[in-house]
């Protein structure tokens, strides 16, 4: 059977930026690489995607173009509210067993769930014992997550995520209006460690309580998908907690064993002790 | 010409669309059917277990990375759009909304007709928005069939009359037609 042709080229132009950047996209999920790489062919002024293979090598700064359209951006304050009532719920009395808390969002993008999760800890009086380390391989979302300036109309919905959520407090407490922008405070900043991580090609960031690697794994195909669960299993300490997003599972790891579902719907598990429970 | 899968977009007044076409197809249909219905983000699944009970075909929620299997009905899940990989399984995600919309029937239909080129049918319903015209018109460039709800009997007809516009439409059919249209469509590929 003969192979589609921008199938081809696609696999090409993933291996030249692999090969020439470090960024793998390789292992990501076909569908979606192929629809951002056709609206930027369409934006680019070029003709096929053998010619932005070109491009991606010979021109440093249309490959940081790229980079920004592959990698996954979307993302707002307490997407999902019932998710993080579950947090509330069934993880919180958790964690507020332990003198400290160490928490790993993995692919924090512009930093939205991880000042969300902030206020959460904050109302459950846990964040001045926390330490959550917020990483992604994208700096310039990165930058932008540690600014933690967002504009001012998109804190309409997000206010209404975050009553949702089981919020108590004024959520404009949370933030100073300046024009068009609003900037978080400082007191949700102080224990966030944003940095520089990548889940296809680094190793284990920390050992910490808590992960939340939500619609990440989507995006990868099942054996990348596979080796990132891997890649948790063992950051986390026995007992630890791992947040999915909704659609997401354990399903390719081969890793269900080795916790329990805290919450079916919220995907939520706890990672067992080594006799059980 | 054998058709492979079939897969078919909505907005406003489909819930009674989809169920009115699904419910009326036979236990022995084998095409697998993904579907895109426009609905809010906070919508839950009730309504495809109700869909399900009513139909002879099984009808389910897609799950990302799940094989398209024959006689099965796929529905986008509430703020995620549905795609379709080369290894006919399907895929979710959370990328910028379409058309306002997430899930959004070009993303489904584009990356279906990558997949199943000539071998594809997409069907646009009632809607009021042109979500999906691109969607289809992708379809007929890989010389598969576009299928649209006649206008005039749909409970939105915006929809439909962009798709036609957009497009070479091959059947423009009232909402009951469209599943005898299916039959047929599937006895040819036995």
């Amino acid at each position: 059977m003969t192979k589609d042709t921008t199938e081809i080229e696609i696999h090409l132009l993933l291996e030249a930026l692999y090969r020439k950047y470090g960024y793998d996209f390789r292992q990501y999920s076909e569908a979606h690489i192929r629809r951002r790489l056709m609206n930027r062919l369409a934006l680019c002024g070029l003709q096929t995607i053998s010619e932005m293979q070109s491009r991606v090598l010979h021109d440093r700064e249309f490959a940081a173009v790229l980079l920004q359209d592959l990698s996954i951006t979307v993302t707002e304050m307490f997407r999902d509210a019932e998710f993080y009532r579950a947090i509330r719920q069934s993880v919180v009395p958790i964690l507020k067993t332990y003198s400290f808390v160490k928490i790993w969002h993995a692919g924090c993008s512009t930093g939205q769930e991880a000042y969300s999760m902030a206020i959460l800890l904050q109302e459950e009086g846990l964040y001045e014992r926390t330490t959550m380390y917020a990483t992604d391989f994208n700096q310039r979302a990165l930058d932008q997550a540690r600014e933690g300036i967002y504009a001012n109309e998109q804190m309409k919905e997000y206010t209404a995520n975050y009553q949702r959520s089981g919020g108590r407090e004024a959520f404009s407490d949370y933030y100073t209006s300046n024009y068009n922008m609003a900037i978080m405070e400082a007191s949700l900043k102080k224990n966030i460690v944003w940095a520089h991580h990548n889940l296809v090609t680094d190793s284990v960031f920390a050992e910490v309580h808590m992960i939340m690697c939500r619609n990440v794994l989507i995006y990868f195909n099942s054996d990348l998908q596979s080796k990132v669960q891997h890649l948790f299993r063992d950051s986390l300490t026995h007992g630890g907690i791992l947040c999915l997003g909704s659609k997401e599972s354990l399903r390719f790891s081969g890793l269900a064993e080795e916790y329990i579902e805290l919450d079916k719907v919220q995907k939520i598990f706890k990672k067992k002790y080594p006799g059980g429970e | 010409m054998i058709y492979r899968a079939i897969v078919i977009g909505a907005s406003a007044g489909g819930l009674h669309a989809i169920k009115t076409i699904v419910s009326a197809l036979p236990s022995g249909f084998r095409l697998p059917i993904a579907i895109v219905q426009h609905l809010s983000p906070l919508t839950d699944n009730y309504w495809i277990s109700m869909v399900d009970k009513l139909s002879a075909i099984a009808v389910k929620e897609a799950d990302e990375k799940e094989k398209l299997e024959a006689g099965t009905v796929y529905i986008a899940p509430a703020n995620y759009h549905l795609l379709v990989e080369r290894d006919e399984t399907l895929s979710l995600s959370i990328d910028p909304k379409v058309n306002y919309a997430r899930p959004a029937i070009d993303t489904l239909f584009e990356s279906a007709a990558d997949v199943f080129r000539q071998q594809l049918v997409g069907v646009v319903l009632t809607g009021s928005n042109s979500d999906g015209a691109l969607g289809l018109r992708r379809i007929k460039e890989c010389g598969g069939l576009a299928v649209v709800q006649e206008p005039g009997t749909a409970e939105a007809g915006y929809m439909p009359e962009a798709a036609i516009a957009a497009t070479q439409v091959d059947y423009i059919l009232p909402l009951e037609k469209i599943a005898s249209l299916f039959i047929s469509i599937h006895q040819q590929t036995l």
